[in-house]
């Protein structure tokens, strides 16, 4: 019943949340290598919310006075690098593509929470949805390491979805002033910046880039902010195996 | 209150200097708001306030819920307004969507059985007084978006409005109106798409 051209036909739905968790990650998986339906769903999308128009009701005054005190306690976050379009990652040059990657961790210097780019995703702090679709992808394939002190760090990774997923229990926070910092050992460029773990013991993150070309995925100690390079021994290596 | 348009300070590059305009420029807004400019964003809550809140209200129908989402809406426009890129979308359909996301994960994570047992055939009548209170401002745009979704068929409409105003899946939404599985979601797409053209916005 379902052709390879069904995925098409849920921009309408996808641009209303009608999708369930498992739909929209396939789908915004497709979004990122289909133009076509970007600019489906963004035009979807602009009329979906004038929709609210119809809608409009004034909130109760107090709510305003809370919103805007709200926000003097939390700090914008810094924009996107300018070099990141959502587009494919095979499309784009290599270099281009690592350029970016090194420049968001330049700028989110200052130990400010990293945010995991999901360009596809609205909200940031939600459940990587697409990091769920990872875990569970038939050819998903886990690498488990046991730390002393209880920790537990797992990374998996599936070839038909290209990304890799870490998940962390009882991880304790690094040293003052360090992040952890996660790598990707790609076979010509070597070790690529992964991105920044936000520090919390238990967490589910996406790794940035392409794991499907990794031959393993790292995580070392670095100063606040980031490196270029690991500029330390990794304290977990997770090696892929031959991938394919 | 409307006229109240954002004063340059004379930092930025570029503000549009036409004085057309008598909404303010939310775009120009949130690039304020990204920099920390409270005041920005206190006009851009003024701004779209009613339209994040009515919309919150309509999809999750209980009016302290609807507060609290309203105010993560707004929490995350103001970490997050940095982001924001005007070549995807609109400053509105980007609140909007931010809005109907956060909406429809607490009607989903609530998952509340009473409200699917007694409320889906609501989100079908256009106005809704028991459970909305009627927008302080029957805006001109308001008008023109009841008019543009006359174009849509009934099954359009009601696809639609049970996925938007409603937050069901498609799926869900086939069941509710007894559609073959698969068909939901082509009717919410093709009305939508009938929707925006009638309205002339989208790329």
């Amino acid at each position: 019943m379902t052709t390879p051209n069904d995925i098409h036909a849920l921009s309408g739905a996808y641009a209303v949340d009608a999708l369930d968790d498992i739909e929209r990650a396939g789908f915004e998986r497709h979004l990122t290598e289909c133009a076509e339906c970007r600019a489906e769903v963004a035009g979807l999308r602009e009329a979906a919310a004038l929709l609210a128009e119809t809608t409009a009701t004034e909130p109760p005054a107090a709510l305003r006075d809370r919103v805007l005190a709200d926000i003097t306690k939390v700090r914008p976050l810094p924009p996107e690098t300018p070099a990141a379009p959502p587009v494919p990652a095979r499309r784009q040059g290599r270099g281009v593509r690592l350029l970016a990657a090194a420049a968001a961790v330049v700028v989110l210097g200052g130990g400010a929470a990293v945010v995991w780019q999901q360009p596809w995703q609205d909200s940031t702090g939600e459940a990587p949805s697409v990091a769920d679709q990872v875990l569970s992808a038939p050819d998903a394939r886990s690498t488990s390491l046991d730390f002393p002190g209880g920790a537990k760090a797992t990374v998996t990774h599936s070839d038909s979805m290209g990304k890799a997923v870490l998940v962390t229990e009882k991880m304790p926070p690094p040293p003052k002033g360090m992040v952890y910092q996660l790598w990707l050992d790609q076979p010509v460029s070597g070790m690529v910046s992964a991105g920044v773990m936000p520090v919390k013991a238990d967490q589910k993150i996406m790794l940035e880039g392409d794991a499907r070309t990794a031959d393993a995925a790292g995580i070392t100690i670095e100063p606040e902010g980031g490196s270029d390079h690991p500029t330390s021994d990794p304290i977990a290596l997770f090696d892929f195996g031959q991938g394919a | 209150m409307d006229h109240l348009r954002p004063v340059s300070s004379g930092e930025l590059d570029g503000p549009p200097g036409d004085d057309a305009g008598a909404a303010p420029d939310l775009a120009d807004l949130l690039r304020r708001a990204g920099r920390a400019d409270e005041a920005a964003f206190a006009r851009l809550y003024d701004a779209t306030s009613s339209r994040v809140f009515g919309l919150a209200l309509r999809v999750v129908r209980d009016p302290a819920q609807a507060e609290e989402v309203t105010q993560e809406v707004f929490l995350e426009i103001w970490r997050t307004a940095g982001r924001f890129d005007e070549t995807k979308g609109s400053p509105f359909a980007w609140i909007l969507t931010i809005t109907h996301r956060k909406a429809v994960d607490r009607v989903r994570s609530a998952e509340a059985s009473t409200r699917r047992d007694t409320t889906y055939h609501q989100s079908n009548q256009p106005t809704d007084h028991d459970t909305t209170v009627e927008a302080v401002q029957a805006s001109l745009e308001a008008r023109r978006v009841r008019g543009a979704l006359k174009t849509l068929t009934d099954v359009q409409q009601e696809a639609i409005g049970l996925a938007y105003f409603g937050g069901y899946t498609h799926t869900e939404v086939a069941t509710m109106l007894d559609l073959p599985v698969g068909t939901a979601k082509t009717r919410i797409r093709d009305g939508l798409i009938r929707l925006r053209d009638a309205l002339g916005v989208g790329s």
